[in-house]
């Protein structure tokens, strides 16, 4: 007698059919594991706009506040600190911040400075390098200094793998950093009353 | 299969005896023991060099062991971590040498790790047919990558939680996929609870499972093919009337003594640094990490834990001008390739369409250099991987490579270690372009290593291995 048999078309219909809906069930089982890796309902909560008082932000001091767990800067410009900002034009990549950032660019910051034209002395950026996430520290004084160049103009020094950023947040060229730390959605309520993570067009 | 028959035994034999051959009509346990180590034939000619598997599979135990104690006093919530091992240093009795013995423990761990790997590459351990046993050594590797950092984020200092964001931000580089992917690995918009509790999941279960199938998998190899030996002879090939290999001696008693006797010198070294002093100088337990995470503040100066350092060199020293070296290096490589090797058409043809793409990829206003950085150091691992193919030498063992070899190694040698080092330090202008020249040589190694290794005068092998008995 022949080991061979002959197949028969009925069950091998039935066997594939069983198995492409074990596979959908095992597949979508999957799908739903990994799914939950994303933030939860809570983290998402979590990441809701905050507002600031920045009434008690003197000139040339700047205010870190949490938004989303990261660093927001927000720091009230000199009249000389922004005067030193179009000296660094040629220095930096990014001028008007036309690159891909993490966070979409506001259209209002694709400026020199970075800021609202309506509050221009006022900086607000998510105080993370866009290296590798490190939060850069303040290096406001001008001049010459370690870690630093002859010709600086006051700005910020990432800890980690040495990129600089001027006082608009602009990183320097030739840096590991690869673009400008980015500006979350940010809007005036009052004078000293901003609201981040959220603009005329919504929520970020 | 034959039908189930019961060993038969004197009815006055020891009950030891009988109660063995009970189990084994069951389950082959003595032959397990005698396939995998018993009467498992080595080569009589192990050098020192020879002791790093043993050990690690020591102190693969060590870390299951220690783990379990750790985690019934740790707590995987971002509020209460950090306390909990200060609590388990302070309070849990003996706690503080179990967590000592843990963080040495993994720091041991990479060191007999990498010198395991430098022995295999010493003697060529990676070469037919031992070529799986080296990929499933390669997989070992990254699991063990994989639970180092893991597992550094569990204490929740400084160092633990900046080191895992720039290390998750890494595949915040990947075009168009990149921050959606962070953000799906961290499950938050910043490293919080929820990436440590799934690191948490990770490091106690996940990859510890996957880590003792690899090790059962690279054992299995192991003792199918035979062990290597420093001189690259093939003992099999040359068998005594007993069946066996007349160069080769049974583990049991041999190399049981002989790695007992290794072990306890291992373990005096890492007593001694358990007990008078466990952080190293700050490389197996960073100073940072003694200061509770805080998302507001990075610390001034962040470095992996040493064992990463000398990839983690690499992925600094790719800056936009760096790029321009790569490009022409990955170029002359692919005209070269194109002229000396002796690979088919269509694998040249492959290489020289990836390469383009990536030069294409390298130009200014292409990806960027910090997607770059993450693809070298990606690479600098994977690239071990290849060796065995990589590797075209006559001979396995360096012993009778010409000497100039020698110096290709230690070469090599410097590069990786000077990487290693820079990896701890602050940049600074020079130590960028030092570690530029380091990595270069490192890829030039790997990827030249076809046509070097086979030039040169190599010595005669002998047939039967070295050995002056003692």
């Amino acid at each position: 007698m022949s080991n061979e048999k002959q197949v028969d078309p009925g069950r091998r219909g039935l066997l594939v059919a069983t198995c492409a809906a074990g596979g959908v069930v095992g597949v979508s089982t999957g799908a739903a594991l990994i799914s939950t890796f994303q933030p939860s309902e809570r983290a998402k909560a979590a990441g809701a706009p905050i507002e600031v008082d920045i009434s008690d932000v003197a000139p040339g001091t700047m205010k870190v506040v949490e938004w989303r767990g990261k660093p927001v800067w927000i720091l009230r410009r000199t009249p000389e600190m922004m005067a030193s900002i179009p000296k660094n034009d040629e220095k930096v990549a990014d001028p008007t911040s036309d690159k891909v950032y993490q966070l979409p660019m506001p259209e209002y910051a694709k400026n020199e400075t970075r800021s609202r034209p309506e509050h221009k002395e006022i900086l607000v950026v998510v105080g993370i390098c866009s290296h590798l996430g490190c939060s850069p520290s303040s290096r406001f004084a001008a001049g010459s200094q370690p870690s630093l160049p002859d010709d600086w103009n006051g700005g910020f020094l990432c800890p980690c793998h040495g990129s600089t950023f001027d006082l608009a947040a602009r990183v320097f060229k030739n840096k590991p950093a690869p673009a400008n730390m980015d500006v979350p959605p940010y809007m005036f309520l009052a004078d000293n009353k901003i609201l981040i993570g959220k603009d005329e067009k919504g929520e970020a | 299969m034959a039908a189930f028959k019961e060993t038969k035994l004197p009815a006055d034999a020891p009950i030891a005896q009988k109660g063995l051959a009970w189990v084994d009509d069951r389950f082959p346990l003595t032959k397990l023991w005698n396939d995998q180590w018993g009467k498992y034939y080595a080569p009589k000619n192990f050098n020192i060099w020879y002791i790093f598997g043993s050990l690690a599979a020591l102190v693969l135990v060590l870390q299951i062991v220690t783990g379990i104690f750790l985690t019934m006093h740790y707590k995987p919530d971002a509020a209460l971590a950090f306390g909990s091992v200060e609590y388990i240093m302070r309070e849990v009795p003996w706690g503080w040498l179990v967590r000592y013995m843990h963080s040495t423990g993994a720091s041991a761990f990479f060191i007999i790790v990498y010198l395991h790997m430098t022995r295999g590459l010493l003697y060529g351990s990676y070469r037919k047919p031992r070529e799986l046993i080296w990929l499933f050594g390669f997989a070992i590797f990254l699991c063990l990558m994989a639970e180092a950092f893991f597992g550094y984020l569990l204490p929740w200092g400084q160092m633990s939680y900046w080191g895992a964001q720039v290390i998750v931000n890494l595949f915040g580089a990947i075009p168009l996929i990149g921050p959606d992917l962070s953000l799906w690995i961290r499950g938050d918009y910043v490293v919080s609870d929820a990436t440590l509790n799934r690191f948490f999941a990770f490091h106690v279960i996940a990859i510890p499972l996957v880590l003792l199938g690899l090790v059962a998998a690279h054992l299995i190899a192991l003792h199918e093919v035979g062990s290597g030996n420093p001189d690259g002879v093939e003992v099999k090939e040359n068998l005594g009337a007993d069946g066996h290999p007349v160069d080769s001696i049974p583990s049991h008693p041999y190399y049981t003594v002989h790695d007992i006797f290794g072990v306890s010198v291992f373990l005096l070294i890492f007593s001694f640094v358990v007990f008078f002093t466990p952080e190293m100088g700050g490389y197996f337990l960073e100073y940072n990490n003694f200061l509770p995470a805080d998302s507001m503040k990075t610390p001034p100066h962040i470095a992996p834990t040493w064992y990463f350092t000398p990839f983690y060199s690499v992925l600094r020293a790719t800056t936009s001008d760096f790029l321009w070296v790569v490009i022409l290096g990955l170029a002359l490589y692919v005209v070269f390739v194109w002229l000396k090797g002796k690979i088919p058409f269509k694998a040249k043809a492959a290489l020289a369409g990836i390469s383009l793409l990536a030069i294409i990829g390298m130009m200014p206003g292409m990806l960027d250099a910090k997607f770059w950085g993450v693809v070298l150091f990606g690479s600098s691992v994977i690239i071990l991987a290849f060796l065995p193919w990589l590797d075209h030498s006559p001979v396995k063992s360096i012993r009778y490579r010409p000497d100039w070899h020698k110096y290709v190694y230690l070469v090599f040698g410097i590069s990786f270690v000077t990487l290693g080092y820079l990896g701890t330090q602050m940049p600074t202008p020079i130590f960028t372009m030092i570690s530029q020249v380091c990595t270069f040589l490192y890829f030039s190694f790997f990827l030249l290593m076809p046509w070097w290794s086979t030039m040169g005068t190599f010595k005669p092998v002998p047939s039967r291995v070295t050995f002056h008995a003692h």
